[in-house]
């Protein structure tokens, strides 16, 4: 019996999906046992990103955000913003701190700021990932104003920069864990934007993001509809004679509270805080498998599957 | 950026695919984790002047003898002879060096007022060039100052009127060579140096030598004494050539030896993936692979074939030395280790290589299958010094389509082996009991001497070239192989390099380490 139609074509459709994404059709992984060359001086932390912030670039970028990245973004993660009221009390420049799981992040984020936001912020972006490569470079700097930053290791040229497009009216984005965490859950945070907060006295807006990691999670290759959550809490100042280290775990408290708002509410999320009883939002310590179930079921089987509803009380 | 030395990969989880030449295609292999690959150097510098190079070599010889001018004078006899179509692979383009460097002597010999110059091709028992590939190698300019007048020739090993006997070494072998170039005053070698097999005394007393000469080393039993051919202290094939070479000095040939090297760069831009490692191969190397290997499966195989023997190697000239033939060679050989060793720690259970269209005896012509097994068992399982890459008792898998079809033409004496001398055995001492009839057939040495045919001897050359790798190996299995072919040659056949490590495992045992040679380009592996 010959299969039918629609049977053939899933698996024709399969078929050329595993060949494209193999290689040699996609780029060669690199052997772990090899060790990568030093990327060329102009890229990586090198990369001069100055002419992004020239109104040419300027003028492009916002067409694109406006009018491409926001109605996408809108049709594909259907944010709910909490707390946007916030940002009108906001003094800019100010560094948005938020959690990741999703290349999603950024473009969802972007088109949730003010305008006057919006338009004159950059994206602190890993340089290994986004500026090893020209074209890389290049794309990412003109759409989403990305700034090369070193996350393996502390790197002056990086730190300078980032510290000085504050002090030039820039807003900055900053995602403290170092990438994407590949289960939803929070991952350590680093000290830079608790350092660059307390270097140059700006503030700091806690921003939680949930829900992009369905669209999108690492490694993932295509893009699902999924609705989305944006927390903002409130503005943190680092008091006089703070050192970062304590600045930085002031921050990770904040975006506990705001990922247990999400689960909970803002008022029994307060309270736990008040209580020191926020949960951790770095998830259970447990195997892989169970960190994601943890994550209880995707929002659209919440309603039409009981045992899962069952399972999780 | 200087280029980098060789390379050995150990396999992990992130290593993409690996590159396999499968004859006129390629594929990619997933290798098992912990196995080895093995990448050559990269092309080192060229001279950025060869000319000014080859001028200073032709004035600054090595060794007690005479800057070339002095040599030269009027009403001597002076003979060049210069390597065949052989050499190098794939041919390389415009300018080939034998062009420049005959040239060069060819300038010296017109200011001195020397008349009477002959020009040999060293076929040995090689098929006779065509013009095209005379044209190629000399150049037109050379070519029609000398074709025409017939001086011009090539090396006819079955001329009794043109060899001379110059006596027998101390180990009672024959010395009998071109007599044109034995009676010269002077007798200038132009050689391209490939591998570090070639050059040195070889030059002449093969590639000018007779059938009575030559099958004193070319023999199973010099081949199973050179451990490897590639390493000259420890190749019996070299010390019979040294010990003609030094009887041919001492019978009065003054030999002028000119030797020059070539980097890796083989392959031209388009197929630049070839000679990259995989993990660097960057959107355009992809492209050209998909593009390549895609097209290539689609091409009928006789069209494919013409296309891939149509690829001029960028091959750039990396030295040239001239002067005595011991002192220029051993210099020479520093020059080809240089570009080629890759230091490799321990012995396999299994060595995987894919073979390429093209080996020595095929220019312009089909891989046959006892070519096939003459490149795999013969030329690269021997690019190594100290040990084999694979351990004794060990698996050769070798990827090539293996067809059964020959060159009527250039490979007439093949195809009576394939069918006559094979069916009764494969083991390379006893075939040698055929070697004579094979060797003398009036028909095979008329095709030899006036068509484009490989002398009739020539298969068993081919076989004792596998000869070592035979004793060695445990069992040899081919990937995508013709079945008939592949039996015939008495090896195994798998589909697919999967089910060829599963039956290797049943002759080295479950788990096997596997190395994986990356060639060509042409390395040496130095295994410890």
């Amino acid at each position: 019996m010959s299969p039918d139609p629609a049977t053939t074509v899933r698996r024709l459709t399969s078929r050329a999906r595993a060949r494209a994404t193999g290689f040699p059709w996609a780029a060669p992984t690199w052997p772990d046992g090899v060790e990568r060359p030093a990327p060329p001086r102009d890229l990586g932390v090198d990369y001069d990103t100055d002419w992004t912030r020239r109104y040419p670039a300027r003028f492009v970028r916002a067409l694109v955000l406006d009018n491409v990245t926001r109605p996408a973004m809108h049709v594909l993660a259907t944010p709910t913003v909490v707390g946007a009221e916030i940002l009108d009390l906001v003094e800019a420049p100010a560094i948005f701190v938020a959690n990741h799981t999703s290349h999603v992040d950024t473009p969802l984020l972007l088109s949730v700021l003010p305008v006057r936001i919006r338009h004159k912020t950059v994206v602190a972006a890993a340089s290994d990932h986004f500026f090893d490569r020209r074209w890389k470079a290049h794309a990412w700097t003109l759409l989403l104003a990305a700034i090369p930053i070193e996350r393996h290791k502390v790197n002056r040229r990086s730190a300078d920069l980032a510290a000085q497009l504050l002090v030039d009216g820039w807003s900055l984005v900053i995602y403290p864990e170092g990438g994407r965490s590949i289960d939803g859950w929070f991952q350590e945070l680093r000290g830079g934007a608790a350092y660059l907060a307390v270097r140059t006295g700006r503030p700091v807006v806690p921003v939680h993001l949930d829900g992009t990691y369905r669209i999108l999670p690492k490694g993932g290759d295509r893009l699902r509809r999924n609705p989305t959550h944006v927390s903002f809490g409130s503005p943190l100042r680092a008091a006089d004679g703070e050192d970062a280290r304590r600045f930085g775990a002031r921050i990770e408290t904040a975006l506990a509270t705001l990922a247990d708002e999400r689960r909970t509410d803002w008022w029994t999320a307060r309270r736990r805080a008040g209580a020191g009883a926020t949960p951790s939002p770095r998830g259970p310590q447990a195997s892989a498998w169970r960190r994601s179930w943890a994550h209880g079921p995707p929002p659209d089987e919440d309603h039409d599957n009981d045992h899962w509803a069952m399972s999780r009380h | 950026m200087s280029p980098r030395p060789g390379f050995v990969l150990e396999v992990d989880r992130s290593t993409p695919p690996t590159l396999f030449w499968h004859g006129e295609r390629f594929a990619l292999e997933r290798l098992p984790t912990g196995s080895r690959v093995i990448y050559g150097p990269e092309p080192l510098a060229a001279l950025a002047d060869p000319v000014a190079a080859i001028r200073h070599a032709l004035t600054h010889p090595l060794g007690d003898v005479d800057p070339l001018p002095a040599q030269l004078r009027p009403g001597m006899r002076l003979t060049i002879a210069f390597d065949d179509v052989s050499l190098p692979l794939p041919p390389m383009r415009r300018p080939d060096l034998r062009q420049l460097v005959i040239e060069q002597v060819l300038e010296l010999a017109a200011d001195a007022g020397v008349d009477d110059v002959v020009l040999i091709a060293a076929l040995a028992l090689h098929r006779r060039m065509t013009e095209p590939e005379l044209r190629h190698a000399l150049g037109d300019r050379v070519y029609d100052a000398f074709a025409p007048h017939d001086l011009l020739w090539q090396h006819d090993a079955e001329d009794p009127d043109n060899l001379v006997h110059l006596g027998l070494t101390d180990h009672g072998e024959d010395v009998e060579i071109n007599k044109r170039a034995a009676e010269s005053d002077l007798l200038v070698y132009v050689n391209i140096n490939l591998v570090a097999m070639d050059g040195g005394h070889k030059s002449v007393a093969t590639g000018l030598a007779s059938y009575r000469s030559l099958r004193h080393h070319h023999n199973a039993r010099t081949m199973q004494h050179s451990r490897s051919f590639m390493d000259q202290h420890q190749s019996e094939l070299h010390t019979s050539n040294w010990r003609m070479g030094r009887l041919i000095a001492a019978s009065g040939v003054k030999v002028f030896q000119i030797e020059t090297t070539l980097n890796t760069d083989t392959f031209p831009e388009q197929f630049r993936f070839l000679q990259r490692r995989e993990w660097e191969w960057t959107l355009r190397d992809r492209a050209s692979f998909v593009a390549s290997s895609n097209s290539l499966r689609r091409t009928p195989p006789r069209l494919a074939r013409q296309l891939l023997h149509g690829i001029r190697a960028p091959h750039r000239m990396t030295s040239v030395q001239a002067g005595e033939v011991e002192a220029v060679h051993a210099l020479t050989t520093e020059h080809v280790y240089a570009q080629q060793r890759v230091e490799v720690e321990g012995q396999s259970d299994i060595l995987t290589m894919g073979l390429p269209y093209i080996c020595p005896y095929n220019v312009n012509s089909i891989m046959n299958p006892i070519l096939v097994a003459c490149l795999g068992l013969g030329y690269f399982f021997n690019l190594y010094r100290g040990k084999p890459l694979v351990r004794e008792g060990g698996v050769l898998i070798l990827h090539h389509p293996t067809p059964n079809e020959f060159n009527p033409v250039h490979h007439p004496s093949y195809i009576d082996f394939f069918e006559q001398v094979l069916t009764e055995t494969t083991d390379p001492v006893e075939i040698g009991k055929y070697e004579e009839s094979f060797a003398t057939d009036p028909w095979y040495i008329h095709l030899y001497r006036t068509g484009h045919a490989y002398h009739g001897v020539h298969p068993f050359y081919m076989w004792y070239w596998c000869a070592h790798a035979l004793e060695h190996l445990g069992a040899v299995i081919v990937v995508g192989g013709d079945r008939e072919a592949v039996r015939r040659l008495g090896f195994k056949r798998a589909s697919t390099l999967a089910d060829a490590l599963e039956m290797a495992e049943d002759v080295v045992g479950r788990d096997p380490w596997l190395t994986h040679l990356h060639a060509p380009p042409v390395m040496m592996a130095d295994v410890r």
